[in-house]
Order: C-alpha cells, then structure tokens, then sequence
C-alpha cells in the first residue's frame, strides 16, 4: 500500500508538470492550429529563469515566514518573464508566417527550438545543474502511508492553476475572444476581436504555465539540464494528444495520465525504466492513428 | 528548371531489334538526361569520376565518400519534404533501420553473413516496408500530426535498439560487420574493401548518379506532378482523382528506402554501429541541408548538403582553433578569461536553429529555389487572408 501511494503520488506529481506543458501546447494549436515544438524549450526556460532568480534574491537563506510570499513573487516574476518570452517568439517567428503554407512555420518552430535550446547549451553548457527545492520537504503521515509534502503542494497548486485557466477562458471578455477566434478566426476578427492581440495574449498564457512547470520540475527534481524541454515536450504534447488536442480540460486530464502511466511502468515493471519513453511515444502513434480526437476532443482533424 | 507542359512525344514504332527494344524502355529516363543543358553536368561527372586518382590524398576521398553520403540522405528527404510537402522529422529512424539491418544480418552477431550488395538493396526495401507500415495509418492525418508522429518514431527506434540487446549489443551495438567485397567471377581476381575509402567512394557515387537520374524521372512523372498537386492544395488534388493516401504513402516510402540504402552503406564503411548515431540531430541535420538549398531542388539539396557538411565537418570543428588564436594575437585583456574556443564548440544546436528560422523568414524558398516552390511561397506570404487558411495548404 505504502508502495502504490508512493507511486501514485509520483505520477500525479511528474504528471502535473507534463499538464502545464501540454496546456501550452493545447492553447496554441487550439488558436493557430501550430505545433509549437519550441514550447518544450521555453519550459526549460522558465526553469531556469527560476533558477537565477532563486539565486539573486538568495531565497534559500529566506525564513519560512517570509517564504510563502517570496514564492508567490518567484512564480509570478518567472511567469511573467517566460510568457513575454513566448509572445516575442511567436512576434518574431510565427507571425510573419501566418499566411505562409503549413511547412513553413512548423520548420521555423523547430528551428526555434534549437534556438532557444543551443543559447542554454552555451551558457549553461551540457551538465545537469543542481535546483533548490523550495517546498516543504517534510511528509504528512497518513497511517498507512505518508505522502510528501512537496508532491501534495505541487498537485493543489498545479490544480489552482488550471481552474484559474479554465474560469480565466470560460468567464472573461479575453477568454470569450480566445475561444472565438479559436473556432473561427476570420469571423471573430469581423466581429471587432484583435486577432494578434489574442494570439499574443494566448502564447503568454502557455509560456507562463510552461515556467511554472519549469519551477515546480526543477523543486520536485533538483536538477536540471539545457535538453530537459526535448523529452519533456514531447511527452507533453503526446499528453496534449491523449486528451484531445485543443481541449484545455483534455490537456490537463492527459499529463496526469501519462504521468501515472510513467510512474506505474517504472515502479511495477521490470522493463519500466527502460522502455517507458518508447511506452509513451507508442501511445502517442496510436492515439493519433486510432482516435486522433483524444479523450475529450472535440475538433476534428480535417484530414 | 521550367515547369512548362512538355508536349507528349508522338508515339514511336516499335522497334524489332532486341537493342532498339532497350533503348525504347529507356526512353523515357534517356529523354530527361538529354534534354537538361547536360554538358556541365558530364564534364562534372568526369571530374568526379577521376578524383580519386587527381587527388591521391586518402583522407579527402573519405571526406567526400561521407559527404555524398549525406547528400544521399538529403535526396530522399527531399522527395518526402520537397516535393510531397510531408514534414517527417524522424528520417533518422529509417537511417537506424537500414544501418541495424546490415549489421545483424552482416556479422558475427547471429553468424550471419550475407553479402554487402544484397542488404544494400534489401535494407532498402526494409526501410520502406516500415515507412509503409508507420505512413499507412499516419498519412490520412493532418500534416503537422505527421510531423509529430515522426518525431516519436524516431525516438521509438534507436530506444528499442539500444534496449533489446540481446539482439543488437545494446549501447555498445555491434563493432566488426562485415565489409564489403567483390567476388571473384569469370577470372576477375576479387577484391576486399577493408579500410580503403577509395571503393566505397565509387560505389557512394555510382548510387547518386542513379538515384538522381531516377529522381529527376520521377519528379516530371505522373506521380512527381501528383506529389507536387497535393502540396499545393490536397483538396484540389483529390477532386482531380488523385488517390491522395497512396500517392503520399509513395513519396514516404521512397524517402525511407534512400535513408535505409544510407544507412546500410553507413554501417558497411564504419564498420560498426552504434544506437547513439540516430538521435534526433541526425534528422534536423539533412532537413536544414534541404531546406538551406531549396525544397524541392535537386541542384539546390546538393549544394545545400555541401554547405552544411563543410559546417559541421570542418567550420565548426576548426572554428574553436581559430578563434582561439585570434584571442591570443589579438591580447585583449578582457578576453583573456572567455573561453571562445569552448563557446564554438557548443554553438552547433544554436546556428543550426538559426539558419532554420533564417531561411523561413528571410528566403524560405533556399538558396537555389526550385522554380515552382518559390512561387509557392511568396505567394503564400503575400497573400491577404481572405479564405479560410486553415485548408490545407
């Protein structure tokens, strides 16, 4: 019993970070019908923006007091930061190819991939580099089991911030707007809507969920490295698929089970540690090949 | 090269002569060559063909060996991305297929040793057969899921090389395949490969010869056109009658059988092959050759190829040299702590990026654009957004 809490608890922990990600990616395919194959990258980004912000204010000498607000401070400043990293990505190397045909700007997010991931491999270099882990290292006892409360906190917060998402969406006028030019974005700009506005607003709102990610990896993993966003993306966008792409509910849904997927091939299985990617990738064919809808998906692929 | 309409030649009569019969069959590749301006192209030929004895100096042959190559590669991603506008970005994982085929069947490893020339064509076939069996399902989707699609396939592949190793040595992979040899016929003495790079250039040459002979064919045929419609609008290509499925599914075969023939030639000439030469730099490697010097351009990939070769075979690899002596002649003080030739070497993955993005942005049609793509392109930018674009363009 001990052992399976463990393990779900792992799942859920590792499976929230792979939500953020595919939250950013489910976003922008939703509107622009782009896979953003640099998202990965960014997500790496907003961890290591964490990283050094960590280390500027010093937060690891910080007394518990006066911990729980500097932590809201950190996620909002790397927030922030990661998702005007995003909107200038998409200003620079989506935007002038919106109208080009479809080759053209899934090649550039690949080469911005490479981009983004070639700048930390020349400042950071090849190693892992070591993460503080800000949490809560402690364990709450649950008689017949216990359960970190690092895991706990970063399942509540990633919680938090997919129901702000998903109220943020559903309620609000930019919300409205993001699901209008989703559906149509032709019309939704004759409807007065400013389509670069919103296509902005959308690549801000993934990136800084992507930094969150990045954050909650780095405390949850202590280490991370320049090519974390390669494996990470793509297991995040095969969560995004799971679910349904486009379908922010779905992307949530998804990264939790393809996190518990993880956790339980790795923990129960022999094979587990070595084949769980290949595991993962092969969903991700199958998924796309038998249900290309997902779970929760809504939109249909065209072709 | 024009894309004007070639007139359909008047039927000629049969020939009754065996050879006439020949030339007949032919014609039609024949036709090609002759009508490209192909003096140059000869002249150059000749030139490739004597090199190795202008140019004495074993190593540059195995230079130029290893960088046809890649321009192997790039033409068989090229008849995927150039001209069937498919994005596949794990053409690595055909590499791996083609490579690990020759070596399990051509080793020690099951004590199987069948001849270099027959896995040179089977592998081939090997590596379509899986491009088939991962396209069929694959090529009805929308082509940004095929992208992707790829790209876990080609993670699939060198993870379940290197995890299955009872059968593949595992991260080792097998060391001491067999190399290639001719056998002795008809009082022809025979002759072993060995380490000479001399042999495998010829035969490197010999298989792009051909294959641009045949991809030139194959670009002004029914299905080059067919490829070329459903780039440019799938639906206009299906209501015209083109079984849009099967004609992509040819294009990604084809693509996989140049990068399986590579990789069997790969294995051969090394000698040995491990699962780490197939990760995913390999695949973005020979799409940044492609799309540096023209999607969709025979003339255009090869260069492209080149260019990219000489960066990362010797720019990148001298570049750390250079710019540390030019430190140290310069004395600056305050350079004196950067470590420049460090920062060289890890600037791979970011001009690699950059040229991506730059050539997107700046020139997406590549250095030497093929004529039809290049319209293709600018049009596509310069269009205002009136239709829907989300079709599938």
């Amino acid at each position: 019993m001990r052992f399976f809490v463990d393990t779900l608890s792992l799942g859920l922990t590792q499976g929230a970070v792979f939500a953020l990600i595919a939250l950013g990616y489910t976003l922008v395919y939703g509107i622009i019908e782009l896979i953003n194959f640099a998202h990965g990258d960014v997500f790496t980004i907003g961890a290591f923006i964490g990283l050094n912000l960590i280390a500027l204010f010093g937060m690891q000498t910080w007394s518990p007091a006066l911990l729980i607000p500097g932590l809201i401070l950190l996620f909002a400043i790397t927030m922030a930061l990661n998702g005007l990293l995003g909107v200038l990505i998409e200003r620079v190397a989506y935007r002038p190819l919106r109208n080009a045909p479809r080759l053209a700007p899934l090649i550039t997010a690949v080469g911005m991939s490479f981009v983004l991931e070639g700048v930390l491999f020349l400042i950071k270099g090849p190693n892992q580099i070591a993460y503080p882990n800000l949490f809560p290292g402690g364990s709450i006892s649950l008689g017949f089991a216990s359960v970190g409360e690092t895991n706990l906190i970063i399942i509540v917060l990633t919680a938090i911030l997919m129901i702000g998402l998903q109220q943020f969406i559903q309620r609000t006028n930019v919300g409205r707007a993001m699901r209008a030019t989703a559906q149509d974005r032709d019309a939704a700009r004759l409807m007065g809507i400013n389509i670069n506005r919103i296509i902005a607003i959308t690549f801000f709102i993934g990136s800084a969920l992507a930094a969150a990610g990045g954050i909650i990896y780095g405390f949850y993993n202590e280490s991370i490295s320049f090519d974390l966003g390669f494996r990470s993306g793509l297991i995040a966008f095969t969560a995004a698929v799971f679910g349904g792409i486009g379908n922010v509910v779905g992307a949530s849904l998804g990264g939790f089970i393809i996190g518990l997927i993880l956790a339980f091939a790795d923990s129960y299985t022999t094979w587990g540690l070595q084949w769980a990617d290949v595991v993962v990738f092969s969903i991700l064919i199958l998924v796309l090949v038998f249900r290309p809808t997902g779970l929760l998906g809504m939109r249909v692929p065209e072709k | 090269m024009t894309t004007k309409a070639q007139p359909p030649p008047p039927p000629r009569p049969r020939s009754r002569s065996p050879i006439g019969r020949l030339r007949q069959l032919g014609s039609g590749w024949l036709r090609t060559f002759m009508r490209a301006k192909r003096a140059p192209y000869i002249v150059l030929l000749i030139i490739l063909i004597l090199f190795p004895f202008i140019d004495t100096n074993q190593g540059h042959i195995d230079v130029a060996q290893d960088a046809g190559r890649w321009i192997l590669l790039a033409l068989g991603l090229n008849i995927v991305v150039g001209y069937a506008g498919l994005l596949d970005l794990g053409y690595a994982a055909f590499f791996a297929i083609g490579s690990y085929a020759y070596a399990m069947l051509a080793s020690g490893q099951f004590n199987l040793h069948v001849p270099f020339w027959i896995l040179l064509v089977a592998s081939a076939f090997v590596a379509a057969l899986f491009g088939v069996i991962l396209g069929a399902p694959t090529l009805r989707l929308r082509g940004d899921y095929l992208a992707i699609v790829t790209l876990g396939f080609g993670e699939i592949v060198p993870r379940v090389f290197r995890n299955s190793s009872k059968y593949t040595g595992g991260v080792n992979g097998i060391v001491g395949v067999d190399q290639p040899s001719l056998p002795h016929v008809l009082g022809f003495p025979g002759y072993k490969f060995l380490f000479n790079p001399v042999p495998y250039y010829y035969v490197i040459l010999t298989v792009l010869v051909v294959s641009i002979l045949l991809i030139v064919n194959l670009r002004n045929s029914r299905l080059g056109r067919a490829w070329m419609a459903i780039r440019e609008d799938e639906v206009a290509a299906a209501s015209t009658g083109i079984n849009t499925v099967t004609t992509k599914l040819l294009a990604f075969a084809m693509g996989a059988s140049f990068s399986g023939f590579a990789g069997t030639y790969y294995t051969a000439k090394l000698f040995l092959v491990t699962p780490e030469s197939f990760s995913f730099i390999v695949s973005v490697t020979v799409l940044i050759m492609i799309v540096l010097g023209g999607m969709g351009n025979i003339v255009g990939v090869i260069v492209g190829s080149l260019i990219i070769y000489f960066l990362i075979s010797y720019v990148l690899v001298q570049l750390p040299g250079w710019l540390t002596s030019l430190q140290a002649s310069v004395n600056l003080p305050f350079l004196n702590n950067v470590d420049l030739g460090a920062f060289a070497q890890n600037s791979k993955y970011l001009i690699f990026g950059i040229i991506l993005v730059a050539i997107m942005l700046l020139r997406p049609q590549g250095l030497i654009p093929s004529a039809q793509r290049k319209v293709e392109l600018e049009l596509g930018i310069q269009e205002e957004a009136v239709a829907d674009l989300r079709g599938s363009a």
